[in-house]
């Protein structure tokens, strides 16, 4: 297995406030991995954690600060636009909104194609391709005389995966692919993007808030709270023993669908810190249930331990409850 | 005592492509006090359903049958005068995108304060009760809070500011349409537990709309099941979780992720698309994709009482 993409230390700042008193925010403040071929890595946190801004200066949509990105061993955050276009039809990028990001003055073949438009591509032949791909994401041909507003939330979401795998990329970065869908929707698209990975050799990187799709999608999975990644793992490791006091939280918070479940719930303050005013120490002190003295003043460093990255003074062991425990029903 | 009951109620659109049967046949209750979930798919019917209810339908929509009564009178009998004097005083709605829902320049307290026109207190006793709102939804130094614009505020707290405003008259009914999709989950679970409280402090009625069955299984005493515009089942909360009668309820509940508990690389899923709402089929609506489907689909289905309160559009529900 060779790294496909290799990220260090990215940074993202935004210039904020009226023009006197501008200020700048870490939006993305120092995040690293490497991705292998073949992998689905996962990105979760909430909203405003900067999962979509790192994935915009991965595409290089967004202009980093510092750090350094590197696809196939070639570094691209120094690229021009010029020079990164034939990199762009290696990694593809299914944004968030389904119907939102396709034309609607343009029919689902043309669509499909534009793609090989715009990258000049003359030797596939769009009747050809046009059709393939539709039936790769399970359309019928018939398909490409619609217009995007006659396609359902679902259908909308296969016509982006169809323009994301045209150019045969090496990576997909699909920013919260299943948002929007209903379960039995979801699962077809998961579905979809999990048998085009094994059939393609993909690699993918997926941004969402839904700790169920992670567990199911994912091989390895980072857990981003203000613009940096607290914890790094590997999927069913994490699930089974999350040990960032953060990644535990959302784990127990994952509403299940049964009426009847016991919760045994970290309860955790709904105060989420601004970017602009970030905690002193470790960033999460302020709404950790188990801070302690040091979390104030000193920001943890991000150990690796075996096959697990933790940013935490004293990781969980497995199982471990908050001092105080509150149990909601 | 109910407050609002739905009863056979039918919305249809006029459009290019004929006349589209939104709603067919939709029936049930909010009973005082209690919490009721709609689930179903984007498209069958929930944002319908709420613009119905709060007259807000588009100008090519109508109310072709049935009534929606609220505290006993016919909404669709209400001219839009009456209607207006309802909104935001007795029901009172919360969206998915609270940014959308507030008034970005416009401070936070000077829209709370414009919410209690009707009020006749006096601008402090106002700001004083605002201040007293925000505490309760727990936003930190509420006082200084109502100078602040929506934007300086966090994606929970802005759902939170909104909830706050949402209840401040009191109002018998709450609408929620999907308050918590766009929240991470320790947010998600924080603001339902708000809402349950908030709900018995102010002995209201809630209508919960949402695709989240976790969230409807933690937070709904009632859940109303809808597909294509029918409600296919309805009942508590245990009884549509547990024994799910109507066969849509049943492999929907089997869809959820969550419902995997060994991790799955081939998630279920329901083959087959909703039918064309222009053109429903004659019998059940779930027919095409249903894999129980006998020649009696072919007919209207009875709403068939499988126990007290849970009933199931399915000819194969029979009463146990």
């Amino acid at each position: 297995m060779s790294g496909i993409l290799e990220i260090r230390d990215v940074e993202v700042t935004f210039e904020v406030g009226p023009l006197m008193r501008r200020r700048s925010i870490l939006g993305v403040a120092g995040v690293s991995f490497d991705l292998h071929s073949g992998e689905t890595f996962a990105i979760v946190g909430e909203s405003g954690s900067g999962k979509t801004t790192l994935a915009r200066a991965i595409n290089g949509l967004q202009a980093i600060s510092t750090g350094s990105i590197r696809f196939d061993e070639q570094r691209i955050d120094t690229l021009g636009a010029r020079s990164m276009k034939p990199l762009r039809r290696r990694m593809s990028m299914m944004f968030q909104d389904p119907v939102g990001s396709l034309s609607p003055r343009m029919k689902v073949g043309n669509l499909i194609a534009e793609p090989f438009r715009i990258h000049g591509i003359v030797d596939k032949n769009p009747s050809v391709e046009v059709p393939r791909l539709l039936s790769l994401v399970g359309l019928t041909p018939e398909f490409a005389d619609r217009y995007p507003h006659q396609l359902s939330g679902g259908q909308a979401r296969r016509v982006g995966v169809a323009r994301a795998i045209a150019l045969n990329p090496d990576l997909i970065i699909a920013d919260e692919p299943t948002a929007g869908l209903d379960v039995s929707v979801q699962g077809e698209v998961l579905n979809l993007l999990n048998d085009l990975r094994e059939r393609l050799g993909l690699a993918m990187i997926i941004i969402t808030h839904n700790l169920h799709v992670v567990h199911h999608v994912a091989d390895r999975m980072a857990v981003m709270y203000l613009g940096r990644f607290v914890e790094v793992g590997d999927t069913d490791e994490i699930f089974r023993a999350p040990r960032h006091p953060y990644t535990a939280a959302l784990l127990s918070a994952n509403p299940e669908p049964d009426p009847d479940k016991a919760r045994d719930r970290i309860a955790l303050p709904a105060e989420v810190p601004s970017l602009l005013a970030r905690p002193a120490g470790c960033e999460f002190h302020s709404r950790c249930p188990w801070v302690a003295a040091r979390c104030k003043s000193e920001a943890p460093d991000f150990v690796q331990s075996e096959t697990r990255k933790v940013a935490c003074h004293t990781p969980l062991e497995l199982g471990a409850r908050p001092p105080e425990m509150e149990v909601t029903q | 005592m109910t407050v609002l009951a739905i009863k056979d109620l039918n919305v249809t659109f006029s459009t290019e492509g004929g006349r589209l049967h939104a709603l067919k046949d939709v029936s049930f209750d909010v009973p005082e006090r209690r919490i009721v979930g709609v689930v179903g798919e984007s498209g069958c019917g929930k944002s319908t359903l709420i613009n119905a209810i709060l007259g807000l339908l588009a100008d090519n929509g109508s109310i072709d049958a049935g009534s929606i009564a609220f505290e006993g009178e016919d909404l669709t009998r209400l001219g839009p005068a009456k209607m207006q004097e309802l909104r935001g005083q007795k029901i009172s709605t919360v969206f998915q995108d609270p940014m959308g829902a507030l008034n970005p320049v416009l401070s936070v307290g000077r829209q709370m304060r414009n919410i209690q026109y009707r009020s006749g207190r006096s601008r402090s006793e106002k700001d004083a009760r605002s201040e007293a709102m925000l505490r309760q939804v727990r936003i930190p130094d509420a006082q200084a809070a109502l100078a602040r614009y929506p934007h300086e505020f966090s994606g929970g707290m802005r759902q939170r500011v909104a909830i706050a405003m949402a209840l401040m008259m009191k109002p018998a009914l709450l609408i929620a349409d999907e308050p918590t999709t766009a929240l991470d989950a320790t947010l998600e679970v924080a603001t339902i537990e708000l809402l349950r409280e908030l709900q018995q402090d102010i002995a209201c009625s809630v209508l919960f709309i949402s695709h989240h069955l976790g969230v409807i299984a933690e937070l709904c005493d009632d859940v109303v099941v809808m597909y294509a515009g029918e409600v296919v089942e309805r009942g508590t909360t245990r009884q549509v979780f547990h024994t799910p009668r109507h066969p849509y309820a049943r492999r929907l509940l089997e869809c959820d992720p969550a419902r995997q508990s060994g991790r799955t690389r081939h998630l279920p899923t329901i083959p087959g698309e909703v039918p064309d709402l222009r053109q429903r089929p004659p019998g059940c609506v779930f027919a095409t994709r249903c894999d129980q489907r006998v020649d009696a689909c072919d007919k209207v289905p009875p709403d068939v009482a499988v126990e007290s309160g849970h009933v199931a559009r399915c000819v194969l529900a029979e009463a146990r």
